[in-house]
């Protein structure tokens, strides 16, 4: 199925939940967040929520700034 | 007695907040934050690359140093909003350096959607740091807002311009003398660092002067002197400005 992740159309594996996501996609698990439809999704939420065709998520971390 | 800067309730030793954007290595940071005597740093919010592997930028940071993400890059309410709520998530802090940028050439601050944005996150529970322009009304609406500390630009971010409007922050420091006021963004060197802090600001964030300078470490050793200096002569009181020269030594008792 396919769903927009930081803002790119991606083709991921039907019903995943979003902890298996990261996994999936060797992204950092550690300080980062998640954001489903534009609400976050609080870190002991991630193996409970699978994700639906054309979900929009934001997963982020940190970067240098002022 | 030791003249310690409370933000929030939360004491601090120094008055510098420094950046960790636009240094050209991860050591020459280190050795500025080091130099720097700074106890808190900003961070910025950002989507994580999908297609290379990345390592935590966290983790060049100090363990000992406190860190406040911002919502740098957001034009709106919603975007700050969002990227706030996100910050806490990732990081389990409550502060946040509120940024709701109006325009791409200037970076100044949309002052209405930070109001709005500030309002949204003090009832969330966060303690809201907000970047804004030097206004004394909209500093009273943000302290109304339940903001335990106000950041007036200095100059444009980046730009290193210093304080083009010490009139303003003069004004701010008289009107509101519980305030807590850090000026944030526009100090190019010490020099400007020194008058912010004597026209009464509580502290300095900056992040280009340090980390555009030729040698930021050395740089950052300025500054940090450049706050203590400015604090210092708030603290001790000014001489007042005369147009005429008045003597330093006696006049009568001068052979003649």
């Amino acid at each position: 199925m396919n769903v927009i992740l930081n803002g790119e159309k991606k083709e991921i594996p039907s019903g995943i939940d979003l902890e298996s996501l990261l996994t999936h996609l060797s992204l950092p698990v550690k300080r980062v967040a998640i954001e489903l439809n534009k609400e976050v999704v609080r870190r002991k939420d991630w193996e409970s929520i699978k994700l639906s065709e054309a979900d929009r998520i934001e997963v982020v971390h940190f970067v240098g700034g002022g | 007695m030791p003249d310690t800067f409370l933000l929030a309730g939360k004491p601090f030793t120094s008055r510098l907040i420094i950046g960790t954007g636009k240094y050209r290595s991860f050591a020459e940071m280190q050795a500025a934050h080091a130099a720097s005597g700074a106890e808190m740093v900003t961070v910025a919010v950002n989507r994580v690359p999908l297609d290379r592997a990345t390592e935590s930028f966290l983790d060049h940071l100090s363990p000992e140093m406190q860190i406040l993400p911002n919502t740098a890059g957001c034009y709106d309410v919603e975007h700050a909003v969002r990227t706030a709520r996100l910050a806490r998530e990732a990081l389990d802090t409550d502060w946040i350096k509120l940024e709701v940028i109006g325009d791409p050439v200037t970076l100044l601050p949309d002052n209405e959607q930070t109001l709005q944005a500030a309002r949204i996150l003090v009832k969330e529970g966060f303690i809201v740091l907000p970047y804004f322009s030097d206004d004394l009304i909209m500093a009273k609406k943000l302290l109304d807002a339940g903001c335990p500390a106000v950041m007036p630009l200095a100059a444009p971010i980046g730009s290193g311009l210093g304080v083009q409007n010490p009139a303003n922050l003069k004004i701010m420091r008289e009107q509101l003398p519980d305030a807590t006021i850090i000026v944030d963004a526009g100090v190019g060197v010490p020099s400007d660092a020194a008058i912010a802090m004597e026209l009464g600001a509580d502290a300095i964030l900056m992040n280009t002067a340090i980390a555009e300078a030729g040698d930021s470490a050395s740089m950052a050793t300025a500054m940090n002197f450049a706050v203590q200096a400015g604090r210092l002569a708030y603290l001790s009181g000014r001489m007042p400005k005369r147009l005429y020269a008045s003597a330093s030594s006696p006049i009568a008792g001068a052979i003649n």
